[in-house]
């Protein structure tokens, strides 16, 4: 029998419960102090999501993210004591929680929120250098099939909302645009990446975010911009490619034919 | 409880690599809001401590500044999430994540919990409190030795801040802390807030409890703040909140604990309610201040 | 999945996007061209707020702040999604459902 199994489930239960055994010095009712650790516990997680998804705690105010959070938190604990990347599902349960039913957007600005977390904590890698691409020109005929490698913050995330509009009006107190002038109907595409020590976070097209997905899945650079002019001709491969170089998202280029790199 | 002769035979194996130590100075907790002033100013202190669990990640800019700072000062890396006290068997997975971070920053000091954190799948994010009795102390042990054979190091554990205690209970806190330390050749990092925190809260003798304890393994010290509240009876009811600067009561302890272990590495913890930097270093200079009366024909960096 | 592009037209595009990289940020257009190409770059004007404390860290303090429990049914956002329109709803935030805290 597992005598941690009544602590644990009194930790996360709803009403306040007592695990069987325990004794205070003066005899006091226990339930007083086993509340601490069920509010370590709770507050603490709790703590942990506000951290991670400041927009979605700024959009819906404090006390209400806060109970929202509570209940994810008891239904969804973490299954691993690395809390940095806790919020896994989260998006979801927003999505499901019926008093955010009025905010459609609001578990997309928390999926993109996650992606900027993960993009922050994401392995590192050198850029791909000006000089190595300077290269990959003088050798034009070979360009369609070198394979970029990219880099492992990047990530994109497609919403019928405007995720990223929304998230950078939050962003300062002079934020480019502002929140009132933001229309969250507006469908937004978001590029999430790490250039250096910041995450960097971009509306980009529908045409440029298949690119991308595409070059990381490993395609040829020649085919996946093939693919993106084929499903948008108004597709600008040189912007979208400008985006990438300047945040650092090209991480190495590879030719089939020869193995340097 | 009886000895067994399978844990005896398995103390003597544990052969501690022996890195540099601590300096016998005061360190505080790293946190990222500090990062950057820290390498700006390169404030003179003693080490600093990181939790490890943060640090488990692939990359960024954790690991940028971790590397940096490490590059210049002495590193103790204190883990949370091990769940040494736990009924389950030990996280291989985290043990792997554990030992991946100390090949990389190589800390002088590695110290975990008596406590769990885990059970069932779940991480529950604070140190839990066990009974002290047999079963415990054998699990407790079995899992310690687990740690030292795959870090390959000797570990600290440290004495816990409590709210309850358990009718099931058949050894007094110290004497259990002893009884582990004396099978598992593990060292003991001493909470000198937690022993003031839990002898509060269960109405003991904290110069009795600290007494009691294996002071000669005393490698490491922690000072934090506490917060005050009271049971259901109106009694004080103190919380290891890590959210204010150390009591003076704590000071009083500490100073009453170094005259019994000597110059002892020290760390001043907070983990909410971050101040700017110079309080924490302000305070770390109050122990330093303290460790220094101690020692004053040595230079800071020798003694051990 | 067989189309291709030029290797000349590849060559052009990366060349333009070296240019375009070293430049300066260039500017949000805006225009309701939503689906034709990239249209804010946000990041480098964005970074003040991000500090180092990105996430949830882990720590072995307990806390001292309490959470406060119930009214949670009767709760409805009350932040910045006040600022937002909703086009679509001609009542705007007002749709926000009453909730009941489920006893699990």
């Amino acid at each position: 029998m597992n005598s941690q199994d009544a602590f644990a489930e009194a930790l996360l239960a709803v009403e306040s419960v007592c695990p069987p055994g325990l004794t205070t010095w003066n005899g006091s009712a226990p339930e007083k102090r086993f509340a601490v650790y069920r509010n370590n516990v709770i507050v603490s997680l709790i703590d942990a999501l506000a951290d991670s998804f400041p927009v979605t705690r700024e959009l819906v105010g404090e006390a209400f993210f806060r109970a929202m959070a509570r209940q994810f938190v008891r239904a969804n604990p973490p299954r691993s004591p690395v809390l940095a990347l806790y919020g896994d599902g989260f998006a979801e349960f927003i999505e499901a929680f019926p008093a955010a039913a009025g905010l459609a957007y609001l578990a997309d600005v928390a999926r993109l929120e996650l992606l900027r977390v993960q993009a922050w904590h994401a392995a590192d890698a050198a850029h791909l250098a000006p000089e190595k691409m300077t290269r990959l020109l003088g050798d034009a005929a070979a360009l369609p099939e070198v394979v970029f490698s990219m880099h492992p913050s990047v990530r994109v995330l497609r919403s019928h909302h405007a995720v990223v509009s929304l998230w950078a009006a939050h962003q300062s107190e002079d934020a480019a645009l502002a929140l009132a002038d933001v229309d969250p109907t507006q469908a937004e595409t978001a590029l999430v990446l790490r250039n250096g020590l910041d995450v960097e976070i971009s509306a980009i097209a529908e045409a440029a975010a298949m690119f991308i997905l595409d070059l990381q899945r490993g395609a040829a650079f020649g085919q996946a911009a093939a693919q993106a002019l084929g499903a948008d001709s108004g597709f600008d491969l040189a912007a979208t490619l400008g985006l990438l170089i300047r945040g650092g998202a090209l991480a190495g280029a590879t030719f089939p034919r020869s193995t340097s790199s | 409880m009886n000895a067994n002769p399978e844990r005896l035979r398995s103390v003597g194996e544990v052969r501690p690599i022996k890195l540099r130590s601590l300096p016998c100075r005061a360190g505080v907790g790293l946190k990222p809001e500090h990062f950057r002033e820290i390498l700006i100013t390169a404030p003179d202190i003693g080490f600093f401590e990181i939790h490890a669990e943060n640090y488990m990640v692939d990359g960024g800019p954790f690991h940028h500044y971790l590397t940096r700072i490490r590059e210049r000062y002495p590193l103790s890396i204190h883990g949370v999430g091990l769940s040494i006290g736990g009924e389950a068997a030990l996280d291989e997975g985290h043990l792997d994540r554990l030992a991946l971070l100390l090949d990389r920053y190589e800390p002088e000091s590695f110290s975990e919990h008596l406590a769990w954190s885990s059970h069932g799948g779940a991480f529950l994010n604070d140190l839990l409190p066990a009974p002290y009795h047999a079963a415990t102390l054998a699990r407790v042990c079995a899992h310690i030795d687990r740690v030292q054979d795959r870090l390959k190091r000797r570990m600290l554990l440290e004495n816990p801040a409590t709210y309850v205690e358990f009718a099931a209970s058949t050894m007094a806190e110290p004497d259990f802390i002893g009884e582990v330390v004396r099978r598992s050749g593990c060292g003991l990092l001493l909470d000198v807030n937690n022993v003031y925190v839990s002898c509060v809260n269960h109405h003991r003798d904290p110069h009795a409890y600290i007494r009691a304890l294996p002071l000669d393994e005393v490698a490491q010290i922690h000072l934090a703040g506490f917060a005050q509240d009271e049971d259901a009876d109106g009694a004080p009811l103190l919380i290891d909140s890590h959210g204010a600067p150390v009591a003076q009561a704590v000071w009083e302890l500490y100073c009453y604990a170094l005259d019994r272990v000597g110059p002892t590495p020290t760390l001043i913890e907070r983990d909410n309610d971050i101040p700017a930097f110079p309080v924490l270093f302000a305070e770390a200079q109050q122990a330093e201040r303290i460790l220094c009366r101690l020692q004053p024909h040595k230079s800071r960096e020798a003694c051990a | 999945m067989t189309k291709t592009m030029t290797a000349a037209s590849l060559a052009l595009a990366l060349g333009a996007a070296l240019t375009v990289a070293s430049a300066p940020v260039f500017a949000a257009s805006h225009g309701g061209a939503m689906k034709m190409e990239t249209e804010k770059c946000f990041g480098v004007a964005m970074k003040g707020k991000n500090d180092c404390k990105a996430g949830a860290g882990t720590s072995c303090a307990g806390t001292s702040k309490v959470d406060h429990q119930g009214n949670a049914w009767s709760m409805v956002p009350k932040g910045t999604c006040e600022k937002t329109t909703s086009k679509t709803s001609p009542t705007g935030m007002g749709q926000l459902a009453e909730f009941k805290e489920k006893k699990a």
